[in-house]
């Protein structure tokens, strides 16, 4: 049995006098002790929201939860506030995206760190301060000593991040959950945090979902890949594999629109027409379907299944054959 | 055609931190760019590269005149635009435009489409007749890939790309001779940025543009780009050819940058050799003496580095580095080691993450 | 209905063929479902109403004494409800609902007159700093926290007692030099932060004249927090009055009827006919809650973050 199973995972937002808003839509994925498992997509496709709900975090009025997300055997849907409260910090921990908000500005960080020691390890002010001194070092923070008497604001952006790496530690959870852990940051500093990251999953068999939109962290990341589009995940696959042979057209548009820095002298980018604002609901068709070069017209009229096919799932009425070049649109 | 157009020289913008109640005392500095040269060729596109806080986006401004450079020059077409003043300045501005990163936020809410596009066109008085004009709109938009029918629309009915193509259309209204691209896709969706640059590279090839694009991502730089500046604490310290530049970089702190950036590719991401940089981005208010790279650098050597600062000089044809040990470095005689990262100090309030934009924003953020 | 294919794919990255939707019109729509702004509304709307027809609303001549001889000074004694006059009599024997219903006009000149020349002035100093900043600025702001430093109904009072003769009009100046301070940093403010706004920036490198930037770009997108705040200021502003009124710095000649000296005249008899207060100071509450409600709503409808 997996650490953490998540099935048919549904988030609906409901807000007064509005159509009701599918933001998550069946998702499903497995976690491993010591695997990455990534959720890959752009805005809007439900990635986050997907990470808050298996956190809890969701608020309890508006949005609906269905399906189940078991930790070790217990659906986490079904805690109670205070329960979920306890396993927070303590079995799950979490690296948002932007460091600053998430820190307590008027609390040193040694403060921040210690307090979740106390609360959720049971250890006393001075081993909480041997243990996060500890900590900081581990996660890569020069002079941790120094470090712990400080405020947020003093911190850089990498180390805000180090440091909220650190308290998402405090307790060794078992799983750990990143939010676009280093897109507010540098590539010099991205670097740095995705080896301590990298390190953690290796040295201690952390479970880490990683979400992101950025391929590149991906592909050198995580072992597992979910890419979402829409609120449904359209293709999970194997990393090698799904960056090998994309089978999904949105896979495989994206992956031909980004530039890369190993890429031949004069190639062309093919983009993806469109933006998400033209999806078409799940309910009459694929989402993708009007923006994708591959649509046939099935693909407006029947939501396509997820099919399993040697160890990939898809959900594509007509997926790319492999080795095809991305194409541009075909005018209608 | 090499003709240069723009020439920048030892341009420097310094931010004065400011402190006191009543009368503003300048206590320090924030060298936000301190001392840089370059020059773009007419029809090109140069690349400017770096961190945040590295002072890439105040020297597109200061190129620009909407920050006033402290010292040096910029030579445009053979004039010096440094040296315009009122009328003069203005009108010159028609032939020097800029894309900016967050299209809504560049957008002004309250205008239409068409009112945005007008107001360039007013001002300059190329607004000629009900008729032309409204020719000239829909040849614009045609040209930037949007219906006609967005003439009437306010910005914040369009989705990100399309508004990054509303301002793309405002710049070429004025037909300009350069466009100052700061992060023109970073605040976009990955599979929409592709689009954006694809028009970008369309419309200099229909148009004969020359661009400067600022950007943090070296990826699509190195895509766009002919040439590219690598800046680092307000100084280039390496400019080549894109091919060039990632085929053999030459200074040590583009080789970090370019082993950090993530390529979707497993395969090379298995087999890449990441080097690391050990900690921040020094405080530009207080940059290391000699080579501003040489707390972070692993190739650092006991003498020159923190003592002498390097200037660009070109090692290869057309391949400029700052670098006092560029070539022992290049034949390997001097191999990479291991450095302890460095406290920054951030007691200033000043973080290397504020992205420096204007003089206002820096010393606000000096004062708490 | 299940559209083909094509069509669908037609659409993509297009634009609807209808009109835009400016901001101001988007505010507009989602003020209207709004209950509170709706409620705001009518009760504004309805004192308008009241304070322009009330020469012909009101029953009788409000200064005329016609019920002298029901009031009895010693026994302090005033008339009563009666036919005809439906909440009695005031101290000198006038007709109270008229005096109410006519009071209401002066009440709505004294509060909009003070708000508009408060919100000239602020815009006038707000644009002065904002748009030219430096020492301007400087001084412009200086001054304006000297004047935000006092208390604002002790800086009303002491503006009003510089009048050798207190009328309507010295009501109306003081009240709005206190408010003038409020908008001008108010708007200061926020033309600040449109100065380094990249649309402002934008038109600069466009070569758009300094003047146009300033009076196209910069000032109509400072305005919406001036806006709301000045439907605030107008229920202070009648408040404020009244306050005046009622320490006697007000209008003196009561044969005009205003709702705040209405509340002070009857400071002496308030134990034994506390209604005569009670009136007026439910009116001044009323209308105040009024603008607030707008104020407060409009306020979230301008707020960008709403825009949907």
């Amino acid at each position: 049995m997996a650490l953490l199973e998540v099935r048919d995972l549904t988030v609906v937002f409901q807000r007064k006098g509005e159509e009701p808003f599918r933001a998550v839509d069946g998702v499903s994925f497995d976690v491993e002790p010591g695997q990455t498992v990534g959720l890959v997509g752009e805005s809007g496709c439900g990635k986050s929201v997907t990470s808050l709900a298996i956190m809890g975090l969701l608020p309890k009025r508006g949005a609906k939860i269905s399906g189940t997300v078991k930790y070790d055997g217990t659906d986490l849907l079904k805690l109670s506030d205070k329960e979920m409260r306890d396993r927070r910090g303590r079995d799950l921990g979490m690296v948002f995206q932007d460091p600053l908000s998430s820190l307590n500005p008027v609390v040193p960080i040694g403060l921040q760190v210690t307090e979740v020691l106390e609360r959720h390890r049971g250890l006393s002010r001075k081993e909480a301060m041997i243990e996060a001194k500890n900590l900081l070092d581990k996660v890569g923070i020069p002079d941790p000593n120094r470090r712990l008497k400080e405020y947020p604001h003093q911190l850089s952006g990498g180390m805000r991040q180090r440091a909220l790496i650190a308290i998402a530690l405090a307790c060794r959870p078992k799983l750990l959950i990143a939010d676009e852990p280093t897109t507010a940051l540098d590539v010099t500093i991205q670097a740095q945090i995705l080896s301590v990251m990298k390190e953690l999953v290796q040295d201690l068999g952390t479970a880490l979902v990683m979400i992101t939109h950025d391929l590149g962290v991906v592909a050198g990341l995580c072992d597992e890949v979910n890419v979402l589009y829409g609120g449904k995940v359209v293709e999970k696959a194997m990393r090698h594999k799904l960056f090998a042979e994309p089978r999904h057209p949105y896979t495989h548009g994206l992956l031909a629109s980004i530039p890369r820095l190993d890429a031949a002298p004069g190639e062309k980018l093919t983009p993806i027409k469109g933006s998400v604002a033209d999806n078409i609901p799940w309910e009459h068709g694929c989402a993708f379907a009007p923006r994708c070069p591959n649509a046939l017209d099935v693909c407006v009229q029947v939501t396509p299944p997820e099919e399993d096919q040697l160890g990939r799932l898809l959900r594509c009425h007509n997926p790319v054959v492999p080795g095809t070049p991305a194409a541009e649109e075909v005018p209608v | 055609m090499s003709e240069t157009l723009v020439s920048v020289q030892d341009m420097k913008v310094h931010f004065p931190i400011k402190r006191g109640v009543f009368i503003d005392r300048t206590v320090g500095y924030v060298y936000a760019v301190d001392g840089v040269d370059l020059e773009i060729k007419r029809g090109e596109t140069y690349g400017l590269v770096g961190e945040s806080g590295c002072g890439k986006s105040t020297l597109g401004r200061a190129m620009l005149r909407l920050n006033e450079p402290t010292a040096g020059k910029m030579v445009f077409d053979g004039q010096d635009f440094s040296a315009l003043k009122g009328e003069e300045l203005r009108k010159m501005r028609r032939r020097i435009q800029m894309v900016f990163q967050d299209p809504l936020s560049s957008l002004d809410p309250r205008q239409s489409v068409e009112s945005i596009l007008v107001e360039g066109l007013r001002a300059h008085d190329l607004d000629k007749g009900k008729e032309s004009t409204s020719k000239r709109l829909r040849e614009l938009l045609s040209a930037v890939g949007l219906p006609s029918t967005a003439l009437r629309k306010y910005p914040h009915e369009f989705s990100g790309g399309q508004r990054q193509r509303i301002g793309i259309a405002r710049a070429l209204a004025l037909e300009p001779d350069l466009i100052v691209a700061d992060e023109p896709v970073s605040a976009l969706d990955v599979s929409v940025q592709a689009q954006v640059v694809n028009l970008m590279e369309e419309l200099q090839e229909q148009f004969g543009l020359t661009y400067l694009v600022i950007a943090h991502d070296l990826a699509v730089v190195k895509h766009i780009s002919d040439r590219v500046g690598v800046m680092y604490l307000g100084g280039l310290v390496e400019e080549a050819s894109a091919e060039d530049l990632y085929a053999e970089p030459l200074h040590p702190y583009t080789r970090a940058l370019l082993s950090a950036i993530p390529v979707p590719d497993p395969v090379v991401e298995d087999r890449r050799e990441r080097i690391l940089l050990a900690g921040d981005l020094p405080s530009p208010a207080n940059p290391p003496t000699g080579c501003r790279f040489h707390t972070r650098c692993p190739w650092r050597q006991a003498s020159r580095c923190d003592t002498e600062r390097p200037v660009l000089r070109e090692l290869k044809p057309g391949h400029k580095v700052a670098c006092h040990y560029a070539e022992q470095i290049r034949s390997g005689e001097i191999q990479p080691h291991e450095v302890k990262p460095i406290l920054v100090e951030e007691g200033d309030g000043l973080s290397p993450d504020v992205p420096l934009v204007g003089p206002a924003s820096v010393t606000e953020a000096l004062n708490p | 209905m299940v559209l083909g294919l094509s069509s669908k794919k037609e659409k993509i990255d297009g634009v609807a063929e209808s009109a835009g939707v400016s901001l101001a019109a988007s505010a507009w729509k989602r003020l209207r479902r709004s209950p509170v702004f709706l409620t705001g509304a009518v009760i504004i709307g309805l004192f308008i109403v009241v304070s322009v027809l009330s020469p012909w609303l009101a029953p009788h001549n409000p200064s005329e004494p016609m019920l002298i001889d029901q009031v009895v000074k010693a026994r302090n004694e005033i008339p009563p409800a009666q036919p005809g006059h439906p909440l009695g009599g005031d101290l000198q024997g006038r007709d109270f609902l008229s005096r109410l219903l006519v009071g209401s006009q002066q009440t709505l000149i004294v509060g909009v007159g003070a708000t508009l020349i408060g919100l000239a002035g602020g815009l006038f100093l707000g644009t002065l700093a904002g748009a030219l900043g430096g020492w301007v600025d400087s001084v412009v702001m200086r001054l304006v926290d000297v004047m935000l430093s006092l208390p604002s109904l002790l800086l009303a009072f002491s503006i009003a007692a510089m009048f050798a003769k207190p009328s309507q009009f010295t009501v109306i100046l003081a009240v709005a030099i206190v408010q003038i301070p409020v908008f001008a940093r108010l708007l200061r403010g926020s033309m600040l932060a449109q100065r380094h706004s990249d649309h402002v920036l934008a038109a600069t490198a466009l070569g758009v004249k300094k003047g146009a930037i300033v009076f196209r770009h910069m000032l109509p997108n400072s305005l919406s927090p001036v806006i709301v705040q000045s439907t605030l200021v107008l229920a202070t502003a009648i408040i404020e009055a009244a306050a005046l009124s009622f320490l006697g710095l007000g209008n003196p000649d009561d044969r005009i009827p205003e709702w705040g000296q209405m509340l002070g005249d009857v400071q002496n008899v308030f134990d034994t006919h506390p209604h005569l207060a009670a009136y007026p100071a439910i009116c001044i509450i009323i209308v105040a809650l009024g603008f607030t409600l707008m104020g407060e709503t409009l306020r979230e409808a301008l707020d960008p973050k709403n825009r949907r």
